[in-house]
């Protein structure tokens, strides 16, 4: 029998592309339907935060911050204004302290339910995108209250935050708790029993420990290996020590692990959140800082639990009000580097699978 | 009604006329049928997912669909430089004049004016559905575009697959009925009972099959949003992007009435008349269709040729030994 001429195709997905969750480009080479490589293009976002960063002081860079990773952008402002911090040694007032873990563990919970809704829609189902807007929704009139923004809050200061929260604002958080409680048990109901979903995310784009450390994954996708590795745990910053909480961890390294895990994490949140508005005192917000920022020369590292995986921000100073260098460490675009290796031998179908397991925020990998 | 018993007349021209005239009828009613269907779909898709739904265009937005075909009526016809024009320009067509056609052999009331009564009506229905096949795969292939060829070829195959389990599923129905007439089978219940209650394993590889047929979700890989764009209608934009549409939602209104005439007993019930009985059938089963989509995700491609070859199709064959046992000893004893 004569052998069929086969080629091999060269896809282009994205940078348009409903499901590259804004403008990643994969240059995919299909045999088939059998991904045989795939080059992933980034920088169709890229605004030179970190060149910019260079000529501003420290305090306005935080309205880029939030430009970095837009669905979670007060841990983004945490990061920098934390670095600064503890470059320069400032006491932060307790209030500030609870009300900065309140907003951000909002934030984590808001930025994680919309990877459910996201990844849902990329596996084919409608329903769950909507249903965790309504909870994002009352995530984001929260901050609204808190800071008058939905999406870039621009909330952080260097030594405390802008604003007190308005009266009522602990309660209607506290209020949230139990109803956002509920919603998780609803997604489980929805989503984790559905045996075409599981069908389509047990035992796909796993990786063990060993691979995910080799690429520097944090977050989610180096937990979801089975890793106990959360700094909130491992180096506490802020307040983190004084609360009551796990860290779940998954077992296999596959798309699953790492759904339930962004569900795992809401929970845990939650906890946080209850505890911080339990114990939040009374007080200033805004400490004792000088009115023009100089961090002593020399360099500073500090990484947080962002949303994604570890968010570092690392910084030279020459003593001036502007940072020398300003480098961010974007998790997303260093969990985005194992995605060829993954993808290799998968098909197309799956691409969207893992692809959107991963978790990125196109704003955050090009910056 | 004499007015449109024309299958047994002699073809003359006033025969043809008639012929043509009871054509537009059904065409216009259709159209109105899959109007409302995308209204229906959209409200409660849309109630489903916390949504108001279409609201806008006249009271309780009733004619957003009247609104849609007109947008896309008076869109720009656009063919890419680099297809297959002539394929291109029919593949609509091939696509969705059999969508209209099976529709003839429906039998929406005893009397069915409309109806074809062929006596081989599932054989016709199943074999003219078919063609719908070559239109989508033509659209693909014609359209010269990467997203379009996959989601061209990935519904060849799977319509092609499904195709199988759905006609072996019928088969119990029609060993039942001892006909391939619609008429016959419907016939066949009233004296008998609903063919849910006997052909229950039949039924379920008829409804899991029909929504594959069909390219509905959890089965809408050819169109797969997330992964294709639009599949094999990526280029198409205009009328015969609504052609497509149209073809993809007049099936899922005959599917839903062979599905209410082979297993709920057609237009047979008490007290309302026949149509009305009809339509709440056919209605509940697109309301099924629309339901599943709110809820389901999408199967991955290759689980879905697993999934008709290694589980319908098995059990379509269980189903129908077991039927053709069971009735011979009813037969012999």
């Amino acid at each position: 029998m004569a052998e069929i001429r086969t080629e091999e195709m060269l896809m282009n997905v994205g940078p348009q592309h409903p499901s590259t969750h804004g403008v990643l480009r994969l240059v995919v080479k299909l045999d088939g339907e059998t991904i045989v490589d795939v080059d992933p293009v980034v920088g169709y976002l890229h605004r030179g935060t970190e060149k910019l960063a260079e000529d501003l002081q420290y305090t306005q860079i935080i309205p880029y911050t939030d430009r970095m990773d837009y669905l979670a952008a007060m841990l983004n402002n945490y990061a920098l204004v934390h670095a600064v911090e503890e470059a320069m040694e400032l006491q932060i007032p307790e209030r500030a302290e609870y009300l900065r873990v309140i907003v951000m563990e909002l934030n984590r919970i808001a930025s994680h339910l919309l990877f459910i809704g996201a990844y849902l829609l990329d596996l084919g189902a409608m329903s769950p995108f909507l249903y965790v807007f309504q909870d994002r929704e009352r995530i984001l009139q929260l901050f609204n209250e808190i800071c008058g923004a939905r999406i870039t809050y621009n909330y952080m200061r260097i030594g405390g935050v802008k604003w007190d929260a308005p009266p009522g604002w602990i309660e209607k958080v506290q209020q949230f708790v139990p109803h956002m409680r509920e919603s998780i048990k609803m997604l489980h109901d929805l989503i984790t029993g559905n045996e075409i979903f599981l069908n389509r995310v047990k035992g796909i784009g796993a990786y063990d420990a060993e691979t995910a450390i080799a690429y520097s994954l944090s977050g989610i996708n180096l937990r979801c290996t089975g890793y106990k590795w959360d700094l909130r745990r491992n180096r506490p910053y802020s307040i983190y020590d004084r609360f009551d909480f796990e860290i779940p961890v998954g077992k296999n390294g596959d798309c699953f692990d790492r759904y339930i895990l962004h569900l795992e994490e809401m929970e845990q949140s939650l906890r946080i959140v209850e505890q911080a508005c339990g114990q939040i005192p009374e007080g200033p917000v805004m400490g004792k800082v000088p009115k023009i920022l100089r961090p002593p020369a020399g360099e500073y590292y500090s990484g947080i639990e962002g949303a994604r995986g570890e968010l570092g921000v690392y910084f030279v100073s020459d003593g001036k009000d502007k940072p020398y260098r300003l480098k961010f460490r974007r998790p997303s675009f260093v969990n985005l580097q194992l995605l060829p290796s993954l993808l290799k031998g998968q098909n197309m179908a799956n691409l969207i699978a893992i692809l959107g397991a991963v978790d990125i925020v196109l704003g955050e990998v090009d910056c | 009604m004499p007015f449109f018993q024309w299958v047994n007349d002699a073809l003359t021209w006033g025969t043809l006329f008639r012929m043509l005239l009871g054509g537009i009828i059904v065409l216009l009613f259709l159209l109105g049928v899959v109007a409302y269907m995308l209204y229906f779909e959209r409200k409660i898709i849309g109630w489903m997912q916390l949504r108001i739904g279409p609201n806008r265009v006249g009271p309780l937005g009733l004619f957003q669909s009247i609104a849609d075909v007109l947008k896309l009526l008076a869109k720009e016809d656009i063919v890419p430089a680099q297809a297959d024009r002539p394929l291109f320009l029919i593949a609509p067509i091939i696509a969705f004049v059999p969508s209209f056609v099976v529709i003839a052999a429906i039998p929406w009331t005893a009397s069915h004016p409309f109806t074809a009564d062929i006596s081989v009506a599932l054989l016709y229905y199943l074999a003219l559905s078919s063609i719908t096949i070559l239109g989508i795969m033509l659209g693909g292939w014609a359209s010269n575009n990467k997203y379009s060829l996959l989601g061209g070829m990935r519904s060849a195959a799977q319509m092609i697959s499904y195709e199988i389990p759905l006609g072996m599923s019928l088969l119990g129905v029609i060993l039942m009925a001892g006909s391939l007439n619609i008429v016959d089978i419907v016939e066949a219940q009233r004296r008998f009972m609903w063919f849910i209650i006997p052909q229950f394993l039949g039924f379920c590889v008829f409804i899991v099959a029909a929504t594959a047929e069909l390219n509905r979700t959890p089965f809408d890989l050819p169109e797969a949003e997330s992964e294709l764009v639009a599949g094999y209608h990526t280029e198409y934009s205009g009328f015969r992007f609504a052609f497509y549409m149209l073809a993809e939602y007049l099936y899922v209104f005959a599917i839903s009435c062979l599905g209410a005439a082979l297993f709920f007993g057609g237009w047979s019930g008490p007290l309302l008349p026949g149509w009305l009985w009809f339509a709440i059938k056919v209605s509940a089963f697109i309301f099924f269709f629309f339901w599943l989509r709110a809820t389901m995700p999408r199967i991955r491609v290759d689980q879905l040729m697993t999934f008709s070859w290694k589980v319908l199709l098995p059990l379509a064959l269980v189903n129908i030994v077991l039927t053709s046992v069971i009735k011979y000893w009813v037969n012999a004893g």
